[in-house]
């Protein structure tokens, strides 16, 4: 009976644990990008501005939820609902700890390329819905950009996958007891750190909402929890996307001295980190320019890391 | 303008003495009266036919001539057309005059010749009522279209309190409305081509990459512009119409609204051209303190259009630095000005105060303090490769398109076109100054951007220049009319006293005349044309802008990019709508 409730506490804290994330990470997008910016950002409200998260939510919670008459009011609603449920769908195979951890599906890796390709739905759907223009934009976009990054994204990590020999990510983990796939698989990471980047539509990659053309893209039409949807779905993402690389490339909850959870948290924040200073960094490419370095760089690039880890594992165990 | 008579003198070959008038102006170019079966020859004459030809419709506009008392020797007008040309290959303006009476009120179209006559003649009708048979779409260009008369004309009424109470009832914001309502025939484009439909995106008049109340409309195919439209008013104010009821010496503030980046930098060409037509000469720490504060402008816009310029391609942290910097030249302009945006600071003779003590530490700090910045601004900017790829070969136009549609300061020298009226036409003393004009090569959105980073540079040298020899002496002229007058000797005698009695209350009176002056403002070339008809306000004020010019080639640089093209586009031609709207 304690294993049962216990079991149902882990999937409850770790299914809650991306939804608290993501109010915190507000927060932390917010200071860091305007510590980075040279200015405040919010430092009023609480200590350190934490108080912040609380208004945010408050506020998008009792906004008025509009829908506009002209919208597909079925598909207007059910889109911003998939962003967040794929994303918790895709959290429950990652590994965070030896322990802990929803489930270890022995495809767990399929499973979250799954996921994350039915997240697009979200955002194509969004923007299909709302019956504007500039949605619609946003929504083309995003399918253009994600079926062609969806491709690499799975191919860039099959190196991995080799060198494993699974699908399951806790046995992916285990497998970098000796050293980190970081090492052996730099330019897997480097393709599946920019095809994730891709993946959650973040700047560089934010081109489906890209808001100096086209106002707020896919989610113009949007408002309150429905927008909120949106906002938390982003930064799931995010955190996803962060504990994939931390848990495929930088050996997981692994690390000396510090428990396992502490070691995974420290990784999972500093790529998150890195994602916000990428956005601060740079500017936004264009949508051609970025399907093309998808296909003609990207593609060619994750095909001979597949070939040549491949070809190298064949050789050592010959 | 050594070879000034040249034109004339050429134009009287070709059409004999008897063509055209001559009128004396304060202008310092010829200004000729022709009459309107003449004015087509003597255009196509001087654009294609003459050597060094006068490429550029500089400015097109009207003057209501009905109530004006003093034109001596002109001809009979009620409403004169005036068309403004430059040629750069001579460094010489012309002005061509044609009278026209109030009944028949209508003119052939300049379009066949200069493609920026579109908006300049669509001006003339809207404000006017003047018809310019043959153009393309003679339509409101500033006022709403369902306005009715024209509001430059003197008849119409200048202030809300002339004209009633303004209601909104539903059916009238219907009207209103509907008048708004884009139909793609109207302008001669098709809905479809080979059997896709086309889309049609409003950009705008509210959208973030806009930088102010502007509608584009996009016709596009997927994400490609085939054509678009820009449509312009939305910011009109009526300056131009306020200019007839504010004294001269109160219209200052207004022009420091027009190009509203511009601060001080609109008050120069003001007051420069009230001081031609007065004939006054001006101290030389008057000019410095003048050129130093209009330097310190240029940059504070340049540094907002690179912030935003970089935020239009994505990059969201520069302008936050940009705007930065741009406070600690506020601080400096708050300090010397008491205002900031909009100092009013200028005045005709002079500036308003001398400058503070303890200016020089300040100024000095700031010219010390912006290189390290700008070197920064280059590797975060100008030399990211993403940056890069979204602003190079977008965009571009040559020198030719340029002259031929009025482009002039960065979007003009971006093509290689060095040009720069600080050098080629001195005013306020820029010949004394040291600086260089920064050009480049291809005319695309990157070059455009070059060119405005390095006048950053040698602004900050010519401030650096003021810093070291501010003159001493007067910061006002002691000519009568400098305004408010010179204060010393009010209490030594009464004839000083009741000058500036009446030149306080009443504001100066100016003689009459015509002047114009045009300056190397922020955004390419300010002019202000001034009517004077001997009174104590101006009878007409034209504000030539950069802006309204350059948003003209808006179409012609966007077809066949893509969306995102046009906001690169839009942010790198630095533009204020107030600029384009008056």
């Amino acid at each position: 009976m304690t294993d049962v409730l216990l079991q149902v506490a882990v999937i409850l804290g770790v299914l809650n644990a991306p939804l608290i994330l993501a109010a915190l990470l507000i927060w932390l997008e917010r200071r860091f990008l305007a510590l980075l910016q040279d200015r405040y950002g919010p430092n009023r409200v609480g200590p350190l501005g934490l108080g912040i998260v609380l208004a945010d939510m408050i506020k998008i919670f009792t906004k008025e939820d509009w829908v506009p008459p002209f919208a597909d009011r079925a598909v207007f609603t059910l889109a911003p609902a998939v962003i967040v449920i794929t994303g918790l769908m895709s959290v429950a195979v990652i590994p965070i700890t030896e322990t802990i951890g929803v489930t270890d599906l022995n495809i767990g890796l399929l499973f979250f390329l799954a996921m994350s390709s039915m997240g697009v739905y979200s955002v194509v759907l969004a923007g299909w819905a709302s019956n504007n223009k500039y949605a619609l934009l946003g929504g083309l976009r995003a399918s253009a950009q994600m079926v062609s990054y969806e491709v690499f994204m799975g191919l860039s990590l099959m190196g991995v996958v080799l060198m494993a020999g699974s699908f399951s990510l806790r046995d992916i983990v285990a497998a970098q007891q000796d050293i980190w796939f970081i090492v052996p698989q730099f330019l897997g990471f480097v393709i599946f750190f920019i095809a994730g980047l891709a993946e959650t539509h973040r700047l560089p990659f934010d081109l489906p909402e890209a808001e100096a053309e086209l106002v707020a893209g896919f989610h113009s039409e949007y408002s309150g929890m429905k927008f909120g949807m949106f906002f938390v779905g982003e930064y799931v993402g995010v955190t996803v996307i962060a504990a994939m690389i931390v848990t495929l490339f930088f050996g997981g909850w692994m690390g000396p001295v510090l428990p396992g959870i502490v070691w995974f948290g420290l990784k999972l924040l500093f790529f998150i980190l890195i994602f916000i200073l990428l956005r601060a960094a740079l500017p936004r490419p264009r949508f051609d320019q970025l399907m093309a370095f998808g296909w003609k760089v990207l593609l060619p690039l994750s095909l001979l890391n597949l070939v040549v880890t491949a070809g190298a594992l064949l050789l050592w165990k010959a | 303008m050594s070879d000034a008579p040249a034109a004339v003198a050429e134009l009287e070959g070709r059409f004999g003495a008897d063509a055209f008038t001559v009128q004396e102006t304060r202008s310092g170019f010829p200004t000729l009266w022709t009459s309107r079966d003449n004015l087509p020859a003597f255009l196509k004459f001087l654009k294609t036919e003459v050597p060094r030809p006068f490429g550029t419709l500089y400015d097109l506009t009207a003057i209501d001539e009905r109530f004006r008392q003093k034109r001596d020797g002109q001809p009979e007008s009620d409403f004169t057309v005036l068309y403004h040309l430059l040629s750069y290959e001579r460094n010489e303006d012309l002005c061509i005059k044609v009278p026209l009476s109030d009944g028949d009120a209508a003119l052939p179209t300049a379009t066949g010749l200069w493609p920026s006559a579109n908006w300049y003649e669509r001006e003339v009708w809207d404000m006017f009522g003047v018809r310019f048979d043959g153009h393309p779409a003679l339509r409101r260009i500033l006022m709403p279209l369902t306005w009715e008369g024209h509001p430059l004309r003197k008849e119409h009424p200048a202030r809300a309190t002339e004209m009633g109470p303004f209601q909104l009832p539903d059916e009238r914001q219907e009207r209103e409305q509907e008048a708004l309502r884009f139909r793609p025939e109207d302008w001669g484009m098709k809905r479809t081509r080979e059997g896709t439909d086309f889309m049609f995106l409003n950009v705008g008049p509210q959208h973030p990459g806009t930088h102010g109340v502007i509608r584009i409309i996009l016709q596009l195919d997927g994400e490609e512009i085939v054509d678009c439209l820009p449509e312009i008013g939305f910011h009109h104010r009526g300056a131009e119409k306020m200019g007839e009821r504010q004294s001269w010496h109160s219209f200052i503030p207004y022009t420091d609204r027009i190009d509203y980046l511009g601060g001080v930098m609109n008050n120069l060409a003001y007051v420069l051209s009230v001081e031609q037509l007065v004939g006054m000469d001006i101290p030389d720490r008057a000019q410095v303190i003048r050129v130093m504060m209009c330097e310190l402008f240029r940059i504070a816009s340049h540094l907002v259009w690179y912030g935003t310029f970089a935020q239009d391609v994505g990059s969201l942290s520069a302008v936050f630095y940009t705007f930065n910097d741009r406070e600690r030249i506020f601080d400096i302009v708050q300090a010397v000005c008491g205002g900031r945006m909009h100092p009013s600071w200028f005045r005709i003779g002079g500036v308003a105060h001398d400058l503070p003590k303890g200016w020089q530490a300040m100024v000095r700090d700031f010219v010390n303090y912006m290189p390290d910045r700008l070197a920064e601004y280059d590797k975060i900017v100008m030399q990211n490769r993403i940056f890069k790829a979204r602003t190079q070969g977008i965009g571009a136009y040559t020198a030719e398109e340029a002259i031929d549609w009025g482009v002039t300061g960065p979007g003009l020298r971006a093509c290689g076109y060095e040009w720069d009226f600080r050098k080629k036409r001195p005013y306020s003393g820029y010949d004394q100054f040291d600086f260089d004009v920064p050009i480049a090569r291809k005319g695309d959105c990157y070059d455009r951007a070059l060119v405005r980073v390095e006048e950053i540079r040698q602004s900050l040298r010519i401030i650096d220049q003021c810093l070291k020899n501010m003159p001493a002496g007067h910061y006002k002229s002691d000519h009568p009319l400098a305004t408010p007058p010179r204060k010393e000797r009010t209490m030594h005698d009464i004839e000083t006293l009741i000058n500036h009695f009446l030149s306080v209350s009443w504001g100066p009176v100016i003689p009459a005349g015509e002047s114009f002056v045009g300056i190397e403002a922020t955004k390419g070339n300010n002019g202000y044309r001034l009517v004077s008809d001997g009174g104590t306000i101006p009878y007409r004020v034209r504000i030539r802008t950069p802006s309204f010019a350059h948003m003209q080639m808006i179409p012609l640089m966007s077809r066949g990019v893509m969306v995102p093209d046009l906001l690169a586009i839009l942010g790198s031609i630095d533009f204020v709508l107030a600029d384009i709207d008056r």
